[in-house]
C-alpha cells in the first residue's frame, strides 16, 4: 500500500475572494455517522477555464437549505464515513468491465488520505432526481465525476480532522492524515472509522474545501490494479443471472424470425406448458416468454413452441437494398470551383450493420406486483429505463425500483434498458417473478446494432497545400432514446453557436467529430434520413460516429499524401493542428519504427484521432501474404489478414490508473481490429444471419497481433481526466484500414473487408434457438 | 425424476433432474454455482469451461445423465483446492491473472482461466512448452479484449506450474 501522507494545509493556497481554482463548497449531511455530499454539476466547474459555481449560486440562502433539508440531496452524491474506518460510495454509473470502480475508489482515497482498499464503491440504483446525470456513456464518466467526488471526499477529510482536533485537544493545523489515521506531532493518532460518529453532524452545513494539487497526488496516476479483480479470477463476481432473487425462475423469448417482427398467436401453449420445468408460458410484444425451472428447459420449450408471426420492420430488406437507399440520401458536397489547377481526392465508403452485445447476454429480473416492481439489471441509463418501465406496466415511476447490477461488458448495448423492459412485461403478464436472459442468438438477431453507414470524403489540394476537405456521413438512425437526447433538449440554449436546428444525431455527430488536421476548409456533416426511423433497433457502438468517420478519413488522407507525393507519417505531421496530436503521432513514429523494411505483402498503417479530450495515434503492421490470410485453424475460425503488432500512443489528460487506460487502449484495438477485418451483420430478406460468435466475426485470439499491442501514455498538460473507454477505436480500426491498403496495393471501400462472402451456414430462425450439443465428452482437452 | 450423482470441486452432489438438462444448467440453476457463465450454449464462446476429471470441457453441452457417478467436475470455485491451496489461496494461474490485472468486466474469465490450466496441462503431457500457435488456438471468446493480457498471463501462470 502507498503511504498516504501530506500536511493538510501545504500547498493548499487559499484563495483570496471567493473560492479559487481548486476551491469548493460541499456539504455536511445530518446523519449519526459522517456523511458528505457535493454537487454532481461540480463537473462543469472543472471543465470551464474560469472557475464558477453555477450550481451553488450565491444567493442560495443556508437557513432555507438547512429548512429543507430534502433539496440539497436532490442532486447530490454522498461519501459517507463508517465506524469502521471505510469510506462508502454509490456511485450514479455503471460499471461494465472499464474500471470506473476502481478508478473511482483511487479519487476517493487519494482525497480521503485513506487505503484505496477501504474505500467502498459500489452502483447507485436508479436515482431519478439525478435527471441526466446517471448515464454512462460517451466516455464521460470519470470527467464528469471527477470533481465532485474530490470535493466530497475534501469535505469528509476536513470534518474528520476537526473532529480529531476536539479529541486529541490541539488545533487542525497540527494535524496530519496518513492511511485514515489523524496523527498530531507528539505522535497522539486517532483513526477515522472511531471519529466517524463524533464528526458527524446534526444539522445541513456548507462547508469550503481545497483539493489536492495535482503534484500532490499519491494514488492518482499511480497504476493499480482493480478493485474486483479477486471476485472476478474467482467467478465471485456477480452479473444479473447470478443473482438469487426468490421465486426469479428462469425465463426466456422465443423471437420473431424477421428483425423486429411480433407474434400473432400461439399455437400449442398447452402442450409446451405440460414439458418438463415449464411453469409458464405468455406473449408479449418481442414474442412468446417462457419460464421454467433452468434456462436448458427454457431452451427446449422455445424450440418446441409453435407460434404465428408478423412481419418485422425490415421485411423484404437486404444489406443491398438499404446501401441503395443510403446513397440516394447522401449529401452533396459543397466545394462549388476547383480551382484550374487543384487537384481532387474523392472517396466513397460503405460500413455494414454490426451487433453490439457484449458476452454477457441482455438479462434481467424482474418482479412486478400490482402496486409496485422491483427490477436487476446492468444499465447505462437507469432512470430512462425506470421510467420506461413504469409506461410499460402501468405503475407510477416512483413504485418502480431499478437496481445497478455490474454488467458483462456494454459497448453501447446496455445504454438501453431493453431486457429490463422486456423481463417487467414478461413478469407482469405472467404474474412472477422472472430471470430473463436472452439467448446467443436473439443478440445479433434482435438487439441493438450499429447503424450501416456510407461515408464520402472530398478533399482538393493545390500546390502541396489543402484547400479544403468535405466529409459526408449518411447513416441508418442511431438511436439515442437512452437519454442523451433528451440531455440536448434540455441544454438547447446552451449548447455553442451553430447547432441549432440540429436534431439529436446531428448534434451529436457535430459534437464528437474532431479533425485534427489543418486541411483548409473542413465541413463534415451528417445525415440520417427519417425513413430509416424504427426500422432498425440500433444505437452506438463502443463510440458513435467515430470509427467509421475515421476510417474514411484517414484512408483519404493516405491517398491525399499520395497524391502530395508525401510520406503518410510526414504528410500528417505536415498538417497536425496541435502539439497534442502532433506528440502522439511522433510518439508512435519512433516506438513503432515508421518506415521500416517489410516483405512485399506486408505493410505499416497509421492513423490518429482525437475525441473526448484526448489524442490517440495507432501504428500497426498487417500481414497480408497469401500463406497468413488463409491460414486454417478448423471450421468456425475466420483468419484473413493478420495484425502482427500495433503501438498505440494516447494523450487522454490526467490519468488516474495508467493500468486501467493500458486497458482500454488495448481492448479499444480490439474492436477496431474486429470492425475493419471481420465483424458485420448481413441483412437478407429482413432477417439478420449471424446467430453467434462462431459466425460475429468479432476478434478471436487467432487474429489477436502476436507481437503485441504497446501502448504508451503521454505525459499530459492537462488537470482533468478524458475519455478513455472508446479513445483508441477508431484510430486502430483506421490504421489497419490503411495499412491493408497499403500492403495489397488496392482501397477497400467496404468494412469489414470480409463482408462480401457469407461464410457460414444460418441458424435456423424456426425454432428461433439452436439446441445445445450433447457431444461435450468428445470434445475435452 | 432421475437422480443424478457426481462428484462437484471434491464433493459428491445429488440432483434431481431429468438426464438430458446440460450440466452447465444443473451447476448455474439448481446448484447455484455461478463461476460457470453462459455465452452461447453451443460450444462456441467457451464462457463455461470447467473440467471434467482435470480436462477441460463445456458443460453446455454435456447432458448431466452422461456423467457417471465417479466423474469429478471442477468449476473455477474449486480450482483452487486441484493444487491443494487453503483458505483465500488461488491457484497459480489464478495468481498470474491477477498480476497481470487481466480482467475487464471479468465475465468470461473464469472459463479463460480453466481453459488455460487445461491447456498448460495439455501441453505438459505432451512433454512440451506453451507456443504462440497454441495460444492463438484458444477459442474463449473475450469482448472486452483482454486478449493479450491473456496471453501473458498463461504465459507467467504456466511458469509457476512447475
Amino acid at each position: 500500500m502507498t503511504a498516504l501522507e501530506h500536511d493538510p494545509q501545504a500547498n493548499r493556497e487559499v484563495p483570496e475572494a471567493g473560492l479559487g481554482r481548486r476551491g469548493f463548497l460541499g456539504w455536511v449531511m445530518a446523519g449519526t455517522t459522517l456523511v458528505v455530499a457535493a454537487d454532481l454539476g461540480l463537473s462543469r466547474t472543472a471543465a470551464s477555464a474560469i472557475p464558477s459555481l453555477p450550481q451553488v449560486p450565491e444567493v442560495y440562502d443556508l437557513e432555507d437549505l438547512q429548512t429543507d433539508a430534502a433539496l440539497p440531496t436532490a442532486n447530490l452524491i454522498t461519501v459517507t464515513i463508517n465506524t469502521d474506518g471505510t469510506a462508502s460510495f454509490a456511485l450514479p454509473r455503471m460499471e461494465v468491465g472499464q474500471g470506473i470502480v476502481t478508478s473511482t475508489a483511487m479519487i476517493l482515497a487519494e482525497e480521503l488520505d485513506l487505503p484505496v482498499e477501504k474505500v467502498k464503491v459500489t452502483l447507485a440504483p436508479a436515482r431519478p432526481e439525478l435527471l441526466f446525470n446517471q448515464l454512462t456513456g460517451g466516455s464521460n464518466t470519470t470527467f464528469s465525476t471527477y470533481t465532485p467526488i474530490r470535493v466530497a471526499a475534501a469535505v469528509a477529510r476536513r470534518k474528520l480532522l476537526d473532529a480529531a482536533a476536539i479529541q486529541l485537544g490541539t488545533t487542525v493545523d497540527r494535524l496530519t492524515t496518513t492511511g485514515g489515521i489523524v496523527s498530531d506531532a507528539l505522535g497522539n493518532t486517532v483513526a477515522y472509522g472511531d471519529l466517524a460518529t463524533s464528526a458527524a453532524s446534526q444539522v445541513v452545513e456548507a462547508v469550503e474545501v481545497l483539493l489536492k494539487s495535482k503534484a500532490e497526488h499519491q494514488v492518482i496516476g499511480k497504476p493499480r490494479n482493480r478493485t474486483d479483480a479477486r471476485d472476478a479470477v474467482t467467478g465471485r463476481k456477480k452479473f444479473t443471472t447470478d443473482l438469487d432473487v426468490p421465486g426469479a425462475l428462469p425465463t426466456m423469448v422465443c423471437r420473431p424470425p424477421e428483425h423486429q417482427g411480433s407474434p400473432k398467436r400461439i399455437r400449442n401453449k398447452t402442450q409446451v406448458l405440460r414439458l418438463p420445468g415449464v411453469t409458464h408460458v405468455a406473449m408479449v410484444d418481442t414474442g412468446v416468454a417462457v419460464r421454467a425451472k433452468t434456462f436448458g428447459q427454457c431452451i427446449d420449450a422455445v424450440r418446441a413452441l409453435e407460434v404465428d408471426w408478423n412481419r418485422g420492420t425490415v421485411s423484404g430488406e437486404s444489406d443491398q437494398t438499404i446501401l441503395a437507399k443510403l446513397k440516394a440520401q447522401e449529401l452533396p458536397m459543397v466545394v462549388p470551383q476547383v480551382p484550374v489547377l487543384a487537384q481532387q481526392v474523392d472517396t466513397r465508403f460503405e460500413f455494414m450493420f454490426r451487433s453490439s452485445a457484449a458476452l454477457e447476454p441482455y438479462a434481467a429480473i424482474a418482479d412486478v406486483r400490482k402496486d409496485r416492481a422491483e427490477v436487476w439489471a446492468g444499465l447505462k441509463a437507469p432512470i430512462v429505463a425506470q421510467g420506461n418501465i413504469a409506461a410499460a406496466t402501468g405503475l407510477r415511476p416512483d413504485q418502480v425500483k431499478v437496481n445497478v447490477v455490474t454488467g458483462g461488458g456494454s459497448f453501447g448495448h446496455k445504454l438501453f434498458g431493453d431486457h429490463a423492459i422486456e423481463a417487467a412485461k414478461v413478469s407482469k403478464a405472467m404474474g412472477v417473478p422472472v430471470k430473463l436472459m436472452w439467448h446467443r442468438v436473439d443478440e445479433p438477431r434482435q438487439g441493438r446494432l450499429h447503424p450501416m453507414a456510407t461515408s464520402r470524403v472530398r478533399a482538393t489540394m493545390l500546390a502541396g497545400q489543402v484547400l479544403s476537405f468535405e466529409q459526408r456521413h449518411t447513416s441508418v438512425t442511431t438511436d439515442f432514446s437512452h437519454g442523451l437526447g433528451e440531455m440536448i433538449t434540455s441544454l438547447a440554449d446552451e449548447l455553442p453557436t451553430g447547432l441549432g436546428g440540429l436534431g439529436f444525431a446531428e448534434t451529436i455527430f457535430t459534437l464528437t467529430q474532431e479533425l485534427p488536421y489543418n486541411f483548409g476548409v473542413v465541413t463534415q456533416l451528417l445525415n440520417e434520413p427519417l425513413e430509416f426511423e424504427d426500422k432498425f433497433s440500433t444505437g452506438s457502438m463502443r463510440n458513435i460516429y467515430s470509427p467509421d468517420t475515421c476510417v474514411a478519413a484517414e484512408l483519404t488522407i493516405d491517398l491525399m499524401a499520395k497524391k502530395a507525393g508525401k510520406d503518410p507519417m510526414q504528410f500528417r505531421l505536415d498538417h497536425v493542428k496541435n502539439k497534442r496530436v502532433r506528440a502522439v503521432l511522433e510518439k508512435v513514429k519512433k516506438e513503432g519504427s515508421w518506415g521500416r523494411a517489410m516483405p512485399k505483402g506486408m505493410a505499416q498503417g497509421v492513423a490518429l484521432h482525437k475525441e473526448y479530450k484526448g489524442a490517440t495515434a495507432v501504428l500497426v503492421e498487417i500481414d497480408c501474404r497469401p500463406e497468413t490470410v488463409q491460414r486454417d485453424l478448423g471450421k468456425e475460425t475466420y483468419t484473413g489478414p493478420r495484425v502482427t503488432k500495433a503501438v498505440i500512443a494516447v494523450d487522454c489528460g490526467l490519468v488516474i490508473n495508467p493500468r486501467g487506460v493500458e486497458a482500454q487502449m488495448q481492448g479499444g484495438f480490439m474492436d477496431g481490429l474486429a470492425m475493419t477485418l471481420s465483424a458485420s451483420s448481413h441483412l437478407r430478406d429482413g432477417r439478420f444471419l449471424e446467430g453467434s460468435w462462431d459466425n460475429y466475426f468479432y476478434t478471436r485470439q487467432w487474429n489477436v497481433p502476436p507481437e503485441g499491442v504497446e501502448v504508451h501514455i503521454l505525459e499530459s498538460d492537462s488537470d482533468t481526466p478524458g475519455g478513455i473507454g472508446e479513445a483508441s477505436v477508431g484510430s486502430s480500426a483506421a490504421a489497419v484500414a490503411c495499412a491493408y491498403a497499403r500492403a495489397t496495393g488496392t482501397l477497400p471501400t467496404r468494412f469489414p473487408i470480409n463482408h462480401g462472402q457469407v461464410r457460414f451456414k444460418p441458424k435456423s430462425f424456426v425454432p428461433s434457438m439452436p439446441a445445445s450439443p450433447t457431444n461435450g465428452l468428445k470434445k475435452t482437452y | 425424476m432421475p437422480k443424478q450423482t457426481f462428484i462437484l470441486n471434491g464433493k459428491p452432489v445429488t440432483v434431481d433432474v431429468k438426464d438430458d438438462v446440460r450440466v452447465l444448467w444443473v451447476l448455474r440453476d439448481l446448484l447455484g454455482v455461478t463461476g460457470p457463465k453462459y455465452g452461447c450454449g453451443i460450444n462456441v464462446c467457451k464462457a463455461c469451461t470447467s473440467h471434467i476429471n482435470g480436462k477441460a470441457f463445456n458443460p453446455c453441452s454435456v447432458k448431466v445423465g452422461d456423467l457417471k457417478r465417479t466423474d469429478k467436475v471442477t468449476t473455477i470455485e474449486g480450482l483452487p483446492a486441484t493444487v491443494g491451496a487453503k483458505g483465500d489461496d488461488l491457484h497459480p494461474m489464478q495468481e498470474a491473472w491477477l498480476e497481470l490485472d487481466v480482467a475487464q468486466c471479468g465475465y468470461c474469465q473464469p472459463g479463460q482461466i480453466m481453459a488455460a490450466v487445461a491447456l498448460v496441462k495439455k501441453v505438459r503431457r505432451e512433454g512440451r512448452d506453451i507456443t504462440e500457435a497454441d495460444l492463438d488456438r484458444i477459442r474463449n471468446v473475450c469482448r472486452c479484449g483482454t486478449y493479450v493480457r491473456i496471453r501473458e498471463a498463461i504465459e507467467k501462470g504456466a511458469r509457476a506450474m512447475r
